[in-house]
């Protein structure tokens, strides 16, 4: 059992102030599923950048099946068989999906024309030898996300690749597609394949890799047998110490209704209905989360409690009085607090100091802006000092750090503090921990829980089904910009939300207006 | 992983002010290698330079302050249009109306001083306040169909140029007296000129309007640095979408940005016309003060002190040309010289790509020698 796909020998890869890769080596056996696991950070990206030929190692040696391999670009890469599943998708989307896959390499006829019959049947063929149910003659925009990457499969399938990377591949899928990717994977393996999984989830590692190779800042922590290695082991292995999964919460102690969302419905750009006919409440002292797969409303949702967004219908009252036509600023003033989805888009002003964006929403008023409207730059710079210290943001020049300077997690930690300072009656929070490590994530997890047993009302909408289920009290699904259900946290299962998050109500629940059909352009 | 000390490249090119004088300087040694490629004496271009600058003829060995007064009085348009231009730049807008602006202010300076009251002082003083009331209105119409209807602020302020231009011909034709190119004499109320000014700078055309823009200066750093109004711009200018969620008014930001950045374009023409000329224009073309202005708040980063000192730069070089060419040095090396300060400006992006490689290339030899 020897035979090695793939080894990556002593890779070293250098970027300014970091290095990335240092003497990583990486065996990865014929015909397996090796995992590759490591926080955002880690250089995991890195090393199968190095290995399909999009950055160029400083220092190592790659072998390909016993063989020393140059690999100075993606094709060198695809020569050797080896083929990569990107976490975005490379896709034309009014192409369909043969189109798609013969792009580069498309078949002619005699008459020079593209044959695109018989590259169908070469799709249709693979397809159906891997279970993958793909419509070769679908377009691109009109099948889902799941679909989407299995074309991407097909793409390096067509290629006759038999050394797969995937990269993040559930970070886009639902639980059920996260579960369909896995019969996948095992398929791949019985054709004889070899797949590098990357990832940071453990137990997507539990139920597809054979191996695990752990990094850490750059390194490599070891590579174990994920058969007889626990979660708790890999994710100590990765994050170096170990880890609490478990949030620690007490009960929630429910007050008043603080948010009440009725008959909502936003339209998008195209004119579809994001969000349709939406109803949800929110009570002081407790966490609501919003579940779905992206692109299903939760971004209008938020848009329009915070102002972002002009709904076409509805109402939203903050503790009873109409908030739905009201200024941003006004919205503010009344305690709306708002963790932006988009860090670099909403929540900061990059160029801005540290000081200026922890007073972004402040600086109009007493203490920063005396009489005749001038700024106390000494007032600003003491505050940030403060919440420097208070939410342990780490900037290298203190309040005159520049925002862009900082990294993510402390990026996201000044956001949490200027919306925590603003001490909100309501918190909205939209994927607080996207792209964070392990530490931060813990750090801000903790305190949007002591915000709930300040009596804060707390929104929270999050992609990773995990975090909802750990933070929250009540869980909201979310499809087609309606709500399919809502269940209590407690007692609720991993299976009952995903199963709501595809559009099917859960038994036993009677929400009216959740149709489960909607038709609404949220695809 | 430490950064290490950093190099003088990397300081220069982490400085704004220190990137913009080695350009200038560049533009400069160009300009003096094209004066040698042409057979002439450099050395003369320099000798122009220093009379403008400080009114020594080194030829001749005289001195007269007037040069000194005239190299001001090209200077402050300079810097009032480099204010407007930079103005809108801090908010995310590129205002290329400078010259329509400059050019209805310069209109209503025009009749306010030909049909306005003769009262002393309060006469100019009207005059001023029209001039940049009508210049800030120009101005604002531009920010408000941005912020309202998307409309590209630099396709707007390139046609309203011309609307200005033409309206600004129509309208003065109509003042009773006016021929094709000239209006009355202006009555000497309107006049923005100082007689001590007249005896410091030896009857040089040197006037008020040198102390109004060392005040716009003032006011541009104040409200852009000092004040929660200059805050919410700047946060608009670098980015819109996080200012609005911050709860900041966009769309007030936005028209308003414009109405200023209009208001220092119209000082800009009140004082052309009220300070230099003794009657009234029918423009016969576009005097280019607005778009000399756009490269006087490049060069000057768009902050208040650089714009004032590459208005002074830019002020010297056109002032220098008469002299230039009195020595056998053709006029147009001012231009080449201007010019390639703004391409060199430009490159700036590539400067930072040089010197980013450069740092990578110093990490990758730290990296392999910690092991």
């Amino acid at each position: 059992m020897e035979n090695h796909a793939i080894e990556m020998l002593g890779i070293t890869k250098v970027f300014p102030g970091v290095v990335a890769n240092d003497d990583i080596t990486l065996r990865v056996r014929e015909n397996e599923v090796h995992a590759l696991l490591g926080e955002n950070g880690a250089g995991k990206s890195t090393l199968m950048s190095i290995l399909f030929g999009l950055y160029e190692a400083d220092g190592g040696r790659i072998l390909v099946r016993g063989k020393p391999a140059t690999i100075r670009d993606p094709n060198d890469a695809n020569a050797l068989g080896i083929g990569m599943v990107h976490q975005h998708f490379k896709l034309v989307h009014n192409y369909t999906v043969t189109e798609n896959i013969v792009l580069g390499l498309e078949p002619r006829s005699r008459a020079g024309n593209v044959d695109l019959a018989s590259a169908g049947k070469k799709v249709a063929a693979l397809s159906s030898l891997y279970n993958l149910d793909v419509d070769p003659k679908a377009r691109i925009e009109t099948i889902s996300v799941g679909m989407q990457q299995r074309v991407e499969i097909l793409k390096i399938l067509y290629r006759d690749a038999d050394i797969l990377i995937f990269d993040e591949p559930t970070a886009v899928l639902t639980p059920q597609e996260v579960d369909e990717l896995m019969g996948i994977l095992k398929r791949l393996r019985a054709e004889g394949k070899t797949i590098v999984l990357i990832t940071h989830k453990l137990g997507e590692i539990k139920s597809a890799a054979d191996r695990c190779t752990v990094l850490r800042r750059g390194k490599v922590i070891g590579t174990v047998d994920v058969a007889a290695t626990s979660e708790e082991r890999m994710a100590e292995m990765m994050v170096g110490r170990i880890v609490q999964f478990r949030i620690d919460k007490g009960a929630a102690r429910i007050g008043p209704v603080v948010l009440s969302v009725r008959g909502l419905t936003v339209r998008n750009a195209k004119g579809f209905a994001a969000l349709s006919d939406f109803d949800l409440e929110v009570r002081a002292g407790e966490v609501v989360g919003i579940a779905g797969v992206d692109g299903n409303g939760q971004t209008e949702l938020i848009q329009a409690i915070t102002g972002l967004t002009e709904p076409d219908s509805g109402t939203i009252l903050l503790k009873g009085r109409d908030i739905t036509r009201m200024s941003i600023r006004e919205r503010i003033a009344l305690g709306v607090g708002h963790v932006p989805e988009d860090r670099h888009k909403h929540g900061l002003v990059l160029k801005f100091r540290l000081d200026e964006n922890l007073a972004l929403k402040t600086f109009g008023r007493p203490p920063f802006s005396g009489a005749l409207g001038l700024l106390n730059f000494r007032k600003i710079a003491e505050h940030a000092l403060e919440m420097i210290r208070q939410f342990d943001i780490r900037a290298g020049e203190g309040p005159a750090t520049k925002a862009s300077s900082m990294s993510g997690g402390n990026q996201q930690k000044a956001i949490i503090a200027r919306e925590i300072d603003l001490s909100p009656e309501l918190l909205v929070v939209a994927q607080p921990t996207r792209g964070l490590d392990v530490g931060a994530i813990e750090y801000i997890h903790k305190r949007i829980v002591e915000e709930r047993d300040k009596g804060r009302a707390v929104l929270l909408v999050s992609l990773e089904l995990d975090e909802v289920m750990a933070l929250c009290d009540r869980i909201a699904a979310i499809s087609k910009g309606r709500i399919v259900g809502i269940v209590d946290a407690l007692g609720a299962s991993e299976r009952e939300i995903g199963a709501m998050m595809g559009g099917h109500r859960a038994p036993g629940q009677t929400d009216p207006g959740a149709g489960a059909s909607g038709t609404g352009g949220a695809a | 992983m430490k950064a290490g000390g950093k190099t003088f490249l990397e300081r220069v090119a982490s400085s704004n002010p220190a990137i913009s004088a080695l350009v200038v300087l560049l533009g400069f040694l160009c300009g003096t290698l094209l004066v040698i490629a042409v057979g002439k004496d450099p050395l003369n271009m320099y000798r122009a330079i220093f009379q403008v600058l400080t009114g020594w003829d080194l030829t001749r060995g005289t001195w007269n302050s007037r040069y000194i007064g005239e190299w001001l009085v090209a200077s402050v348009p300079l810097i009032l249009c480099g204010l407007s231009m930079g103005f809108a730049a801090r908010t995310g807008l590129f205002n290329i109306g400078g010259e329509g602006q400059y050019i209805v202010g310069l209109t209503a300076a025009q009749f306010v001083a030909l049909l306005g009251p003769q009262v002393p002082v309060l006469h100019w003083i009207l005059a001023v306040t029209a001039a940049m009331s009508a210049a800030a209105l120009w101005g604002g119409i531009v920010g408000y169909l941005k912020a309202r209807y998307s409309v590209s602020e630099v396709v707007a302020t390139i046609m309203m140029n011309y609307i200005a231009f033409f309206a600004s011909r129509y309208l003065t034709q109509l003042i009773p007296g006016t021929n094709t190119y000239k209006t009355p004499n202006f009555p000497e109320t309107a006049r923005l000129a100082n007689d001590w000014l007249l005896d410091l700078t030896n009857k040089s055309r040197l006037n008020n309007g040198l102390f109004i823009a060392l005040l716009a200066v003032l006011f541009f750093w104040f409200i852009m640095e000092k004040t929660r109004t200059g805050f919410a711009l700047r946060a608009t200018g670098f980015n819109k979408d996080a200012a609005r969620y911050g709860g900041i008014d966009v769309t007030k930001n936005l028209v308003l940005a414009m109405a200023i950045s209009g208001m220092f374009a119209g000082l800009a023409g009140a004082i052309v016309s009220l300070g230099s000329f003794s009657y009234g224009r029918v423009l016969g073309g576009m005097d280019g003060y607005g778009f000399t202005g756009i490269a006087v708040a490049l060069v000057g980063n768009s902050t208040a002190p650089g714009t004032l000192i590459s208005g002074l730069l830019f002020g010297m070089l056109q002032s220098a040309q008469p002299l230039m060419q009195s020595r056998q040095i053709p006029k147009e090396v001012t231009y080449i010289i201007s010019g390639l300060v703004v391409v060199f400006i430009s490159l700036r992006a590539g400067f930072g790509l040089i010197l980013e490689a450069r740092s990578k290339q110093r990490a990758r030899k730290e990296a392999t020698r910690d092991e």
